[in-house]
């Protein structure tokens, strides 16, 4: 049958009025308060601008935006670390790296969500367990960024032994041979290749990661989708509100893809496998 | 009027919108919350039940008459507050049956019919705390649910009374009450008839207690698809036959006092009048 709905793009317009940067003024529904301000209408969108959602939504995109990016520094390092860890001699270090990389990989998201948020504090000591609660600013945000991070550093780290272990094992005797440290090995030889070989399946993870900090709403974190689901009720626009979030995701996304190519073009070692993808 | 008349008449000759595609598909689909206790929540069978739940049958059992249609199937499709308006905008269910506030922005998509309960916003705090009213919150932290009128209500009277209160948003009445308990938050504020049920679930009962003046003003309606009158009309008709024979304070109190959550709320002189104005004659 034929779909009943109104159709209202201007709503994503809404802003605060210049004149008013505090955010003082705002209507109400209900009708039990009088309005703060009074100013809310001065609007010019045809929109029933009840709230600046214009602004959630850039405050939304710019938390999904620091989110991952501060959960890649962590996937990052750590994951290298771990990768690393997982193509060494000593027994004893790859299986902490191989369990690290077991649980990680294979708890879902939203649990870690979970655990990280409402479990781990209570399983710390009170003192500490309260001030993670209540002293420490932007609980929620911290949280999803060490666990995201935690999270991602599981599948980069497969991704760094990948890579490792894709150079012929010629190429470790060679260097020991010439004198080099295992360390040494790593750090000229292994991993100034192996990154580069990577490049390709980081560009989907570092993607993932801000597809994945959308997982982050669940514990209160409010990025680009939480903002929409908050447009969406408080509008009930709920198509135009989701479909703003998909453009603004495909975008970022998109810059993503664009500047990891242009990495993997400028670091690209002629004769390697990197030289065939495009 | 002549078609929206016909329509509850039985003349199927001139039916249009929701009561022609419930004739047409020979099934009516009712969207019911499964977690708003006592208004449309799951049983152990997997089967809706509620006083919302009990009032759309109602209706139902009068499109059955309405259409000559004793064997009308009735399918029933699980919603949540995200999903409710595009299911029924798009045609996916016919009626939605749960604990939506009827205000005027919403209805710019969907129509609601008369209001069947009254409720507003209160506060649930940990019993001794020493929190009387939203003003004692100032530097301390409350849950909020996500996109919910509780939120709105909560921040504007905080920001136009100065108050620092740290939100901390929630996903749903469940995740609330979690970070009420591991005392992440000071206060949940929702519907007050929600922190009722919220209470009547939790572990401990005496260690909870609401609080506070309403903070908001939510009446809870029916919705079914705008722009259709006939549909409305039936909805209301049945809603103001249920209140005027009084039936409808039976139903309230077979859901509220006590219940079957033991939610032990009377109805309140507000709803109680609501349901006199609301009885409209023939």
């Amino acid at each position: 049958m034929e779909m009943k709905y109104n159709w209202d793009w201007s709503v994503l317009l809404c802003r605060l009025p210049e004149d008013d940067p505090t955010g003082t003024s705002e209507t109400t529904f209900g009708g039990t308060t009088a309005t703060a301000g009074g100013a809310a209408q001065t609007f010019d969108t045809g929109a029933d601008c009840a709230q600046p959602y214009l602004d959630w939504i850039v405050s939304g995109l710019g938390w999904t935006v620091v989110v991952a990016c501060c959960a890649w520094v962590i996937t990052i390092s750590l994951g290298s670390v771990i990768g690393v860890s997982r193509t060494v001699n000593q027994p004893m270090v790859r299986a902490i790296a191989t369990t690290y990389v077991e649980i990680f990989r294979n708890i879902p998201l939203l649990v870690q969500m979970f655990i990280w948020f409402f479990v781990v504090p209570e399983l710390l000591p009170e003192d500490a367990g309260r001030w993670v609660k209540r002293e420490l600013p932007l609980p929620e945000y911290w949280t999803a960024i060490v666990c995201l991070g935690m999270y991602h550093a599981s599948r980069t780290a497969e991704q760094v032994r990948a890579g490792i272990e894709s150079i012929p094992l010629g190429q470790t005797h060679a260097g020991l041979a010439t004198g080099l440290t295992r360390v040494q090995v790593y750090r000229y030889i292994l991993l100034p290749v192996s990154y580069r070989i990577i490049i390709p399946p980081l560009t989907s993870d570092f993607m993932g990661i801000f597809k994945n900090s959308s997982v982050a709403l669940t514990i209160g974190v409010m990025e680009l989708t939480a903002q929409s689901r908050q447009i969406a009720e408080y509008t009930f626009n709920i198509f135009e509100a989701f479909t703003v979030a998909t453009v603004l995701y495909m975008m970022v996304t998109l810059i993503v893809v664009t500047v990891m190519r242009v990495v993997e073009a400028k670091v690209r070692i002629p004769g390697t496998i990197a030289m065939g993808g495009g | 009027m002549r078609r929206s008349f016909a329509a509850t008449e039985g003349t199927a000759a001139e039916l249009y919108g929701t009561l022609k595609k419930i004739k047409d598909n020979g099934q009516i689909v009712m969207g019911h919350r499964e977690n708003s206790v006592p208004f449309a929540y799951m049983q152990s069978d997997g089967k809706p039940i509620g006083y919302t739940v009990d009032l759309c049958n109602k209706i139902i059992d009068r499109i059955k008459k309405t259409l000559n249609m004793p064997n009308l199937k009735v399918k029933l499709v699980p919603v949540t507050s995200q999903t409710r308006i595009p299911l029924l905008a798009n045609g996916t269910i016919d009626i939605e049956c749960g604990s939506t506030t009827n205000n005027l922005t919403r209805s710019k998509q969907i129509s609601y019919l008369h209001v069947t309960f009254i409720t507003g916003t209160k506060l649930a705090v940990r019993k001794g705390s020493g929190i009387k009213e939203i003003e004692d919150l100032n530097g301390k932290a409350i849950g909020l649910s996500l996109g919910t009128t509780n939120e709105k209500a909560v921040k504007r009277i905080a920001k136009q009374k100065g108050l620092k209160i740290k939100y901390h948003m929630v996903k749903d009445h469940p995740q609330g009450w979690l970070a009420l308990e591991t005392d992440r938050v000071d206060a949940y504020a929702t519907d007050h008839s929600l922190l009722y049920g919220l209470i009547s679930k939790s572990k401990d009962k005496s260690k909870w207690e609401v609080v506070g003046r309403f903070l908001s003003y939510d009446p809870y309606g029916i919705m079914v698809r705008r722009d259709d009158s006939a549909m409305q009309l039936l909805g209301n008709t049945v809603l103001s036959d249920l209140m005027r024979s009084g039936e409808m304070q039976q139903i309230y109190d077979k859901w509220f006092d006590p219940g079957p959550t033991n939610i032990n709320m009377p109805i309140s002189s507000n709803l109680k009048v609501a349901f006199e104005v609301q009885a409209l004659p023939y």
